[in-house]
């Protein structure tokens, strides 16, 4: 089987977001790039997956829509352990663009099992991984918290509100991913990024797609009244005011 | 021309996240001077469907088939997106949480429509049509217009408030055929949280953090959400630690919630964990640093050692209930 994990460059989480050009775009100086943390938890997985032998996984392949200044991005993922690399060389412009580029990919590669992260920490739309499967027709499991292999099969725990539940889908599929899935990322070792050099990356250009949407502007949140504290000594004075002034309780 | 509103239930029984749905779609429906039809799927009785009428929902239509009794992304996506195309649908709402953020991105290929994920406001403009929504993990917020003729919206949860209206709605039971061959999901087990409140659901939520300094410390923050009826959340730390089970982390890579108060006890307030919390309606800070960057996110805060201050936390609001 091959698992084929899809990759997002995203700020680093840490990042003061800062606007440009009118605040139609992000400011993008001094920013570290990394690969969106769910995909590298969804990547650890993958690679988790693969060395047990009793899985039957033969590669771990990763995709990426960006330009060539997302190559950093993909050579950590090398590192950290993925075989090869496919980037098609296009702005990432919505999910719907982005989908259409890896089903397109997936067509002509056959992959059995396609993971996702559950959101990218830049736009948020949560869509990518549902739109793929859509666009090639075959099942997906979102909120997916755990994916092992029992007798050759994958068996998934989906998070549902409340609760969990174990589920299992017909091979090839779309894992959406989520908090769970990898207890913390896999860190690149130096063998690996010495490896990483020398693994391929597949260049494609883009097929042909309109995006369907686009961010006209961005604004900032709006700011907070300053914090009103209360006695450590006397904390009753807080009750008071959430009960009299918030009236949340 | 419609506005088509998914409305889950769980057994058979709707949850204000329904009721929030329906509001919002009401009130785009407004905008666009049309009406609502709101979609159930599942086992809801005539009573429960009604309840969808006092939001505004003139039209329902309930589809009940023994192979949609649990989620399957295909499967429901056919269902929605025949009534859509009935109804002829304009705009679709449904809500940004798990079973919508498996629905709505096949939907929108399905149906060659645009989606805005996680709106928390009513459309800015019709045209073109351009929604407001969460980016950077609540760091900033879009303008997104939406190109394609059918929009598809998913509702941030605890965005919107509720709305009632009284207006005539039509109830109607709708017999689809859905082949079970083509049904691939398989629920071999279902784990219910029972007791609790869900966190994703909590209209308060106290939480703890690495200030907490132990796995035994948690009995009066505990107490205190018992009192206040509140679901118990905690930081990334706490749960990579294992103080607390996962299911219980709210962060950015944890669960993204918008209750309308949230105690954080002992959390400093890092980028990560605000990513979670930030849209809530207010946060209450207590902290030994003054310097803790949850302060400038909280709009109550209290200086001080949470193992001193919870127990009068908990006195108080015994005293109160008096």
């Amino acid at each position: 089987m091959k698992i084929l994990v899809c990759i997002s460059n995203v700020p680093d989480t840490t990042t003061k977001i800062k606007f440009a050009e009118g605040n139609r775009s992000i400011d993008t100086t001094g920013i570290q790039w990394v690969i969106n943390p769910w995909d590298e938890l969804s990547l650890t997985r993958a690679l988790e997956l693969k060395d047990d032998v009793g899985s039957g996984i033969k590669s771990v392949t990763v995709v990426h829509v960006g330009p060539a200044t997302s190559e950093p991005t993909i050579r950590k993922a090398l590192a950290i352990g993925a075989d090869d690399a496919i980037r098609i060389n296009a702005e990432s412009s919505d999910a719907w663009f982005v989908a259409a580029q890896i089903a397109e990919v997936v067509k002509k590669e056959k992959f059995d099992i396609i993971m996702c992260g559950i959101e990218s920490s830049d736009y948020n739309g949560s869509a990518v991984g549902g739109m793929i499967a859509e666009f090639l027709e075959i099942p997906s499991v979102s909120a997916v918290s755990g994916i092992k292999f029992e007798n050759g099969q994958p068996v998934m725990t989906r998070e549902i509100d409340g609760g969990k539940e174990v589920v299992t889908v017909s091979v090839p599929f779309v894992a959406i991913v989520q908090k769970g899935i990898a207890k913390e990322p896999r860190i690149a070792a130096m063998r690996g990024i010495m490896m990483a050099r020398s693994k391929p990356v597949k260049l494609i250009e883009p097929y042909s797609v309109e995006p369907l949407t686009q961010i006209v502007v961005f604004e900032k949140p709006a700011p907070r009244a300053a914090c009103k504290y209360i006695d450590a000594e006397n904390p009753a004075g807080l009750i008071d005011l959430l009960q009299n002034e918030a009236k949340v309780i | 021309m419609s506005v088509l509103v998914y409305t889950e239930n769980w057994d058979g029984k709707f949850k204000k996240l329904s009721f929030e749905l329906v509001s919002y779609a009401t009130g785009v429906a407004k905008m666009l001077s049309t009406s609502v039809t709101a979609v159930s799927i599942g086992k809801v009785d005539a009573a429960e469907l009604g309840k969808l009428g006092n939001y505004g929902a003139e039209k329902i239509i309930s589809v009940n088939n023994d192979h949609l009794n649990s989620l399957d992304s295909q499967a429901y996506t056919s269902v929605i997106s025949e009534i859509s195309k009935q109804e002829n649908a304009t705009v679709i709402i449904i809500s940004n949480n798990n079973t919508g953020k498996s629905i709505a991105p096949r939907l929108s290929v399905r149906l060659k429509a645009g989606v805005g994920s996680g709106v928390s406001r009513l459309p800015l403009d019709l045209n073109p049509f351009t929604v407001y929504k969460r980016t950077y993990s609540g760091n900033a917020f879009a303008h997104l217009v939406i190109k394609s003729d059918i929009k598809i919206l998913t509702l941030a949860q605890n965005s919107f408030d509720l709305v009632e209206t009284s207006n005539n709605v039509t109830i109607e039971n709708l017999n689809v055929s859905v082949d079970g061959s083509l049904v691939k999901t398989v629920v071999r087990d279902v784990q219910k949280q029972t007791g609790k409140i869900v966190l994703t659901d909590a209209d308060i939520v106290v939480s703890g953090g690495r200030g907490m300094k132990s796995p035994d410390n948690w009995s009066s923050l505990v107490d205190l959400a018992t009192l206040l009826g509140a679901a118990t959340a905690c930081s990334r730390p706490v749960s990579d630690e294992g103080w607390r089970p996962h299911e219980e982390h709210t962060g950015q890579t944890g669960k993204i919630i918008a209750p309308n108060l949230y105690i954080a006890v002992g959390i400093s307030g890092a980028t990560q964990h605000l990513a979670g919390i930030s849209s809530s309606k207010y946060i209450v800070a207590i902290n030994t640093d003054k310097d803790a960057p949850i302060f400038e996110a909280a709009q109550y805060g209290i200086v001080g050692d949470a193992m001193k201050v919870l127990p009068k936390l908990v006195a108080a609001v015994k005293e109160m209930k008096k």
